[in-house]
């Protein structure tokens, strides 16, 4: 080491050449360690998904399934209607996408493409502060504003809780979710792009939906998967917002009350009796979490395909 | 990526027609100008890229830019479609006509002169759809194409001109993408002749391309002046020597005002001149590779 200088006059042999053995050991230390770090986060991982799973299989080999589709979500009462719960998640998700998609790539469009980059570099970070408010905030707001203004006045809804406002509340928390991601891919889309259709005579617009926009469909899906994902597994927001607090009966008018899959575990698993009533009523809570679970995985496999499909490499 | 192939069956008599001179290539009568470039000063912020450029660019002819990195060529030529709008801090002063008219006139719409002056990048940027939607997509979006039928004849036309119809006629809905690089950049070609510009800007066409490709491209080139008039900026002294009919020497000179280095016309002549006979003595230690 201390002589790098090759004297084949002084004996060069392999020995030379060899690794300091204690380099050696630290290397292999900070490896292992390393691998350790990784290996935990999978472990856990596999941990919930497996107490998920033995919860929910109990559930699913004891309940009395006429129990599972019936009128409404009355855990305590032996009442465990899931597509209740499943119905409410889809509306509130469905209205917070409504609300979040043309609002965010709307957002995306205009600092991506039109923004001078001053204003560009004023709203970006602004947008991202967006993303960090909390949802009991949103939650709060949802009940307190977005109900009595928004669905009472416009829509003839209750001025308290219902899922219109819980979904138009969580639509406002993921708005900055799907803008900055959609900003992120359509900045990705390559400049000689857009320079190859304003030559041909493009106008912006058209540069922007015929070349931008396609070639930035992955991202754009990637920004959608989040946002819903996101919107499905928010709890807070469609807690306080969604119009019921401890049970649900089956409803497909978003200006009911309802209780989401998220609300409805969260709902068991507080409350001054804790989780007892009936005998399935603990075991309940990770068959919904189960569903969730599933509902969640199967959207994504489902976009993965689609981006495959439609993808335009560049 | 394989190396492309010269077609003998799709280019002999386009040989026999060039005179790699340039000799014959010049015509006696100048055409029409298409382009007046008068004292053209093109700033980016407070940096001037372009000192005072002064030429004429004839029809129907191949004018070539040529010049070292930095001599603000490629500026002048994205002054000609107005691309350089895309750039928030460009600026333009000076006169600069295209068919009489000032193309920097407050009336004029950036979007109408491109339609009118194509253009061919250095790298070759096809979009990543298909061949058929690459050369389809100018005419789709200016509307030219008012049945399917017309739109599919524009895009054999365009293709059959850019000599890429034979290697891609049965593959028309395969991405763009797959194409080796020079096929690439005769489907730009294709693309920008589509929309039946009067003129074509080429920014270094074929400095991404291997020579052969990089003859087929210049063969091309010579095929389609008698319907274009072709506008050039290369760092390659033999391609303007090979193809064009005039020739604009461009350098980068420290500008006593701003004390940077901007670009400056220092010579602008018929092409055999340029490099046989330059009154400029920068001129001729550029073309004959004393500096540069």
């Amino acid at each position: 080491m201390s002589d790098s200088r090759v004297d084949l006059a002084e004996g060069f042999s392999v020995e030379s050449l060899t690794a300091n053995p204690r380099q050696a050991r630290k290397e292999r230390l900070i490896r292992d360690s390393l691998g350790a770090t990784a290996l935990v986060s999978v472990l856990i991982s596999g941990l919930i998904i497996w107490s998920l799973f033995s919860e929910a299989w109990t559930f699913m080999v004891e309940v009395d399934w006429g129990a599972v589709w019936d009128i409404g979500w009355f855990p305590r009462r032996g009442i465990y209607d899931i597509k209740t719960l499943i119905v409410a998640s889809l509306i509130v998700t469905g209205i917070a996408m409504i609300v979040a998609g043309p609002l965010g790539l709307g957002a995306a469009i205009y600092l991506s493409e039109y923004a001078r980059p001053g204003v560009r570099r004023t709203l970006k970070p602004i947008l991202e502060i967006l993303a960090g408010i909390p949802s009991v905030v949103l939650g709060f707001f949802a009940l307190e504003w977005i109900a009595p203004n928004v669905v009472k006045t416009l829509f003839g809804g209750p001025a308290a809780g219902s899922l219109l406002a819980a979904g138009i509340g969580v639509g406002v928390l993921v708005i900055p979710l799907v803008a900055s991601i959609s900003e992120d891919a359509m900045k990705a889309v390559p400049m000689s792009l857009r320079e190859a259709s304003s030559g041909l005579g493009a106008r912006k617009i058209t540069t922007t939906v015929r070349v931008v926009l396609p070639a930035a469909v992955s991202g754009l899906m990637a920004a959608f998967i989040v946002a819903v994902s996101r919107a499905l597994g928010e709890t807070m927001v469609v807690f306080m917002a969604g119009g019921a607090a401890q049970t649900a009966v089956y409803t497909h008018d978003p200006l009911d009350g309802s209780l989401t899959m998220t609300a409805g575990m969260t709902s068991l698993a507080r409350g001054t009796d804790s989780v007892v009533g009936e005998g399935l009523t603990f075991q309940s809570l990770f068959f919904v979490g189960l569903v969730l679970f599933i509902v969640t995985f199967a959207l994504n496999l489902v976009a993965d395909r689609f981006v495959h499909r439609v993808r335009e490499q560049y | 990526m394989a190396p492309e192939m010269v077609e003998p069956e799709a280019s002999p008599h386009l040989h026999l027609d060039i005179d790699r001179t340039g000799q014959a290539a010049v015509p006696d009568d100048t055409g029409d100008p298409v382009f007046e470039v008068e004292d053209l000063n093109v700033y980016y912020g407070d940096f001037r890229a372009v000192q005072g450029a002064t030429f004429t660019v004839y029809e129907h002819e191949i004018t070539a830019m040529i010049g070292p990195s930095g001599c603000g060529k490629t500026t002048v030529l994205r002054c000609f479609n107005r691309m350089n709008d895309l750039i928030p801090t460009a600026r333009v002063e000076g006169r600069l006509n295209f068919r009489n008219v000032p193309l920097y006139d407050p009336r004029v719409d950036p979007v109408e002169v491109r339609r009118r002056i194509g253009m061919v990048f250095q790298k070759p940027n096809p979009f990543p759809k298909s061949i058929y939607d690459n050369v389809a997509f100018g005419p789709r979006v200016t509307g030219m194409a008012k049945k399917k039928g017309d739109l599919d004849d524009i895009v054999e036309r365009s293709l059959h001109r850019a000599a890429l119809w034979d290697e891609v006629h049965d593959r028309m809905k395969d991405s763009a993408l797959g194409l080796s690089g020079g096929q690439q950049q005769r489907l730009c070609i294709a693309r920008a002749i589509a929309v039946d510009p009067d003129v074509l800007l080429m920014d270094e066409p074929c400095s991404a391309l291997d020579p052969i490709a990089t003859t087929r491209i210049e063969d091309l080139m010579q095929e389609i002046k008698d319907d274009y008039t072709i506008v050039i900026v290369t760092h390659n002294m033999q391609q303007a020597a090979r193809i064009s009919d005039r020739t604009a020497f461009f350098t980068a000179q420290l500008d006593s005002t701003t004390d940077q280095r901007s670009g400056l016309l220092v010579e602008y002549d018929r092409t055999e001149t340029i490099f046989s006979n330059p009154s400029d003595e920068r001129t001729e230690n550029y073309v004959t590779g004393r500096f540069g």
